[in-house]
C-alpha cells in the first residue's frame, strides 16, 4: 500500500489516516479531535506563505501546521 | 448544599448553558478555554438551593493540558452529587468518548446533548431513548442558545440528583486511572443510535470560508472588516457620548453647584473639580466601550477568531509565536487581562510566556479612551482617524519587535492544533448580558480605583494649599519637577507626568487627572489641553500611554498567570524601556524636521 504524508495532498482531495506519529499529548488531542486510523480526511486549504492547513476529519474542521501534518501518514488519495 | 458540576467540551455552549440556567452574565467565547476561572452560582432546583459550578472545557478526562488538570482535581476534591455534561449534537461521532469517560466516575451523569438547533439543521438525528439506555445514563437534548429543552434538562437534573447517591472522592481518585474499551464501545453506539451524514451539510460555513479564508484576498477582508466595526463603533458612539456629556454637564451645573454653594471651598472643589469632574470625563467614554464590548462579543462568539488564527499563523510562527497569539492580540484590543489569561490554553511555557509578554501592547479600550480624547483635543476631525489607525500600527509594530527580540529566550516546539467552530450568530440576549456586564465592570472600577485616582491627584495638585493649585510648588510640581530630566526630552511635561504615574493603575484614570489638574471637564478642557500642548508633545504622550505597562490589573494577572516575579519585573522594565526610547525617538526626530 503506498502511503504519503498528510501535506502530500492538494486541495480538495481526500484520503485515509494510515498512521499518526506523535508523543502522548498531541496524540490524545489528536485523537480527541478526530484523528484516528482508518478515518477519512480531507484536505480543504493551505493558508498562504506556507502557513497551517485546514483539513476536515469526519464533522469537525481543524486547522494544524505543515509539522503537524507531517506526522500524519495517508493512503488512498482520491479528488473530492 | 448539593453541588452540581457542568463539565463538556470546548465549544460546546457550556457558558451559554451555565448562563442560560444561572441568569449570572459569564463571558461567552468561542475561544476554547475561555472560562478558565471556575464560576459559580445558586440556583433553585427542585425545591433546594445548589451550587453549580462551571469547570473549564476539555476534550479528554485524561489528559494532561491546565484544564484537565483542573478539572480532575476539582472531581477528585469536591463532593459532586451531579455532573452536567454538555457536548455538540452534532459533533457527537468524536465527543461521545467524554461521555463515556464520564460514566466510569460512577458520578450520577445528566448528558446534555446541545445545539440541537445546529444538529436539525445538518441533519444529524439522535434517538435519545436508545443512547440513554446503552448509556445507562439519562440523556437530555436542548439548545442553550434558544432556550429550547432547557426547563425539562433542570427537571431531570433534580430528579438524577435526587435519586442516585454519589460516590466519595476518594473513591473517584482510585477511578481515575485508566481506561481503553472507550473508543470501541463509542463506535458501537456511534453505529446504533445516531445516524449522521457522511459528510456533514455545513454549507453556508464552507462558503463563508471559500471567501474569508481565500489565500491571498483572506488577510486583506480579515483588516477591512476590522476597519468597518472601528468605524461603526466610532460613528455610531459619538451622539451616545455627547448626550452623556449634556447630562454630566447639566447635572452639574443645575444640581450639584446650588446644592454645594454653601460648602467650604475646599470641598466644593474635591467633589466637584476632582471627584466629578474626574470621574465624568471617564463617564463620557461609557457608550463607546459599551458598544466596543457588543462589537467583540459578536465577533468572539461568531467563530471569525478562529479564521484569523489560521489566517496570521505563517506571520506569527516567524515571530516564534503562533495564530492563537494572533487571536489573544486581538482579544486584548477589549481588555488585556482576559487576553492574558487566555494564554492558559497554551501548553508549553515559553511560548506561553512570550505570548503574555506582547499582550501588554495591545491595545486596550481603556488606552483607547486616552486616544479619542487627545486626539480630538489635538487633531482635526479629518486627521483623527489616521493618529487612530497609526497608534494601532505602532501597538502591533511593539508587538513584534518584543516577540522577535525575546523569541531567543523563549524557544517552544508547541504543537499548532486547532479546532474551526462553524459560524454562529450570538442572540440578542448573549449581546445585551456582556453589554450590562461591562458596565457594571467599568462601574465597579470606577468606584475603586478612579476615585482612589482623581482624589488623590486632586490632593497632590491642591496642596500645600497656600500656592495655585497645580502650580510648580505643589506635591504634583515637585514630583513632576524630579521627573523632568528623564521626561522633558520626550516632550512630556510635569502635569501630564502626574497622570502618566496614575495611569499605572488604570488608564481611565489618566483623562480623569488632566481633568482634575486642569481643574476642568468636556470641551473647555480639550480647548485648554489644545493650546498648552502642540501635536508633536500630544503624540509622543500617546505612544507612551501606550507602550508602558496597561494597568495594575495586567500586572497582577501576568504575575499570577506566570508566577514568576522576575517575568513580571521583566514586563514591566521592558515596557517602560521601550515607550521611552519611541517617544524619544519620535520627539525628537519631529522637532529635529522642525515640527
Amino acid at each position: 500500500m503506498q502511503c504519503n504524508l498528510l501535506t502530500s495532498l492538494t486541495s480538495g482531495e481526500q484520503a485515509t489516516i494510515r498512521s499518526i506519529d506523535a508523543e502522548e499529548g498531541l496524540f490524545q488531542r489528536m485523537t480527541a479531535m478526530g484523528f484516528r486510523i482508518g478515518r477519512q480526511i480531507e484536505l480543504v486549504r493551505r493558508a498562504s506563505f506556507s502557513g497551517p492547513l485546514h483539513v476536515r476529519v469526519g464533522s469537525t474542521d481543524v486547522v494544524l501546521r505543515q509539522t503537524e501534518a507531517r506526522r500524519i501518514q495517508v493512503s488512498d488519495t482520491r479528488p473530492t | 448544599m448539593k453541588r452540581i458540576a457542568l463539565l463538556g467540551m470546548p465549544n460546546t455552549g457550556k457558558s451559554t448553558l451555565f448562563n442560560r440556567i444561572s441568569g449570572a452574565s459569564a463571558r461567552v467565547g468561542n475561544w476554547p478555554g475561555i472560562t478558565v476561572d471556575l464560576m459559580s452560582a445558586k440556583i433553585l432546583l427542585g425545591g433546594h438551593i445548589v451550587e453549580l459550578v462551571d469547570l473549564p472545557g476539555i476534550y479528554d478526562l485524561h489528559g494532561f493540558s491546565d484544564d484537565e488538570q483542573v478539572v480532575r482535581h476539582f472531581i477528585e476534591q469536591n463532593e459532586i452529587d451531579l455532573v452536567m455534561l454538555t457536548l455538540n449534537t452534532s459533533q457527537l461521532d468524536r465527543q461521545l468518548s467524554l461521555a463515556l469517560q464520564v460514566r466510569n466516575l460512577g458520578l450520577p451523569t445528566l448528558l446534555i446533548l446541545n445545539m440541537a438547533d445546529e444538529a436539525r439543521r445538518s441533519g444529524v438525528t439522535v434517538d435519545v431513548a436508545s443512547m440513554s439506555v446503552q448509556l445507562g445514563m439519562p440523556v437530555a437534548m436542548l439548545s442553550a442558545k434558544y432556550g429550547e429543552g432547557c426547563q425539562e434538562a433542570l427537571i431531570t437534573a433534580a430528579a438524577t440528583m435526587n435519586r442516585s447517591p454519589h460516590p466519595a472522592p476518594e473513591q473517584l481518585r482510585a477511578h481515575l486511572q485508566t481506561d481503553d474499551l472507550i473508543e470501541r464501545e463509542m463506535d458501537a453506539i456511534m453505529a446504533s443510535s445516531v445516524q449522521m451524514p457522511m459528510q456533514m451539510n455545513d454549507a453556508l460555513s464552507a462558503k463563508i470560508d471559500r471567501i474569508v479564508l481565500h489565500p491571498w484576498l483572506g488577510l486583506p477582508i480579515f483588516f477591512a472588516a476590522l476597519y468597518v466595526l472601528f468605524q461603526f463603533i466610532f460613528t455610531a458612539g459619538q451622539p451616545l457620548q455627547n448626550g452623556v456629556a449634556w447630562i454630566l454637564g447639566y447635572v452639574r451645573g443645575g444640581m450639584l453647584e446650588p446644592w454645594l454653594a454653601n460648602a467650604p471651598p475646599w470641598l466644593h472643589g474635591l467633589l466637584l473639580d476632582g471627584i466629578y469632574n474626574g470621574v465624568g470625563t471617564v463617564a463620557a467614554f461609557v457608550p463607546l466601550i459599551v458598544l466596543f464590548f457588543l462589537v467583540m462579543t459578536m465577533v468572539e462568539d461568531s467563530g471569525y477568531l478562529s479564521r484569523a488564527a489560521f489566517l496570521t499563523d505563517a506571520l506569527m510562527a516567524k515571530m516564534g509565536l503562533d495564530g492563537r497569539g494572533f487571536v489573544m492580540l486581538l482579544m486584548g484590543f477589549g481588555c488585556n487581562v482576559p487576553a492574558l489569561m487566555g494564554t492558559r490554553v497554551m501548553r508549553s511555557r515559553p511560548l506561553r510566556l512570550l505570548t503574555m509578554l506582547v499582550i501588554p501592547f495591545s491595545l486596550c479600550s481603556a488606552r483607547l479612551q486616552v486616544f479619542v480624547f487627545m486626539i480630538a483635543a489635538l487633531f482635526t476631525p479629518n486627521q483623527a482617524p489616521v493618529i487612530l489607525l497609526a497608534l494601532y500600527v505602532m501597538s502591533f509594530l511593539a508587538t513584534f519587535t518584543t516577540a522577535l527580540l525575546f523569541k531567543g529566550q523563549f524557544q517552544n516546539n508547541e504543537p499548532f492544533l486547532l479546532e474551526l467552530p462553524p459560524y454562529r450568530f450570538p442572540t440578542t440576549r448573549q449581546i445585551v448580558m456582556r453589554g450590562w456586564h461591562e458596565v457594571s465592570h467599568f462601574l465597579r472600577r470606577a468606584t475603586k480605583f478612579i476615585v482612589i485616582g482623581v482624589v488623590l491627584v486632586w490632593a497632590l495638585t491642591h496642596f500645600p494649599g497656600d500656592v495655585p493649585p497645580a502650580s510648580s510648588y505643589t506635591l504634583a510640581g515637585m514630583i513632576g519637577n524630579a521627573l523632568a530630566p528623564i521626561l522633558t526630552p520626550i516632550g512630556i511635561d510635569g502635569k501630564l507626568a502626574i497622570a502618566l504615574i496614575f495611569g499605572f493603575v488604570a488608564k481611565e484614570i489618566v483623562i480623569g487627572s488632566l481633568a482634575v489638574i486642569y481643574g476642568l471637564s468636556g470641551d473647555p478642557l480639550m480647548q485648554l489641553i489644545g493650546q498648552k500642548l502642540d501635536w508633536v508633545q500630544g503624540f509622543s504622550f500617546m505612544l507612551f500611554t501606550l507602550i508602558y505597562t496597561p494597568c495594575l490589573s495586567a500586572i497582577a494577572t501576568l504575575r499570577n498567570e506566570s508566577k514568576s516575579n522576575a517575568f513580571m519585573w521583566l514586563s514591566i522594565l521592558w515596557s517602560l524601556a521601550l515607550a521611552w526610547v519611541v517617544s524619544f525617538v519620535f520627539y525628537q526626530s519631529a522637532r529635529l524636521l522642525g515640527y
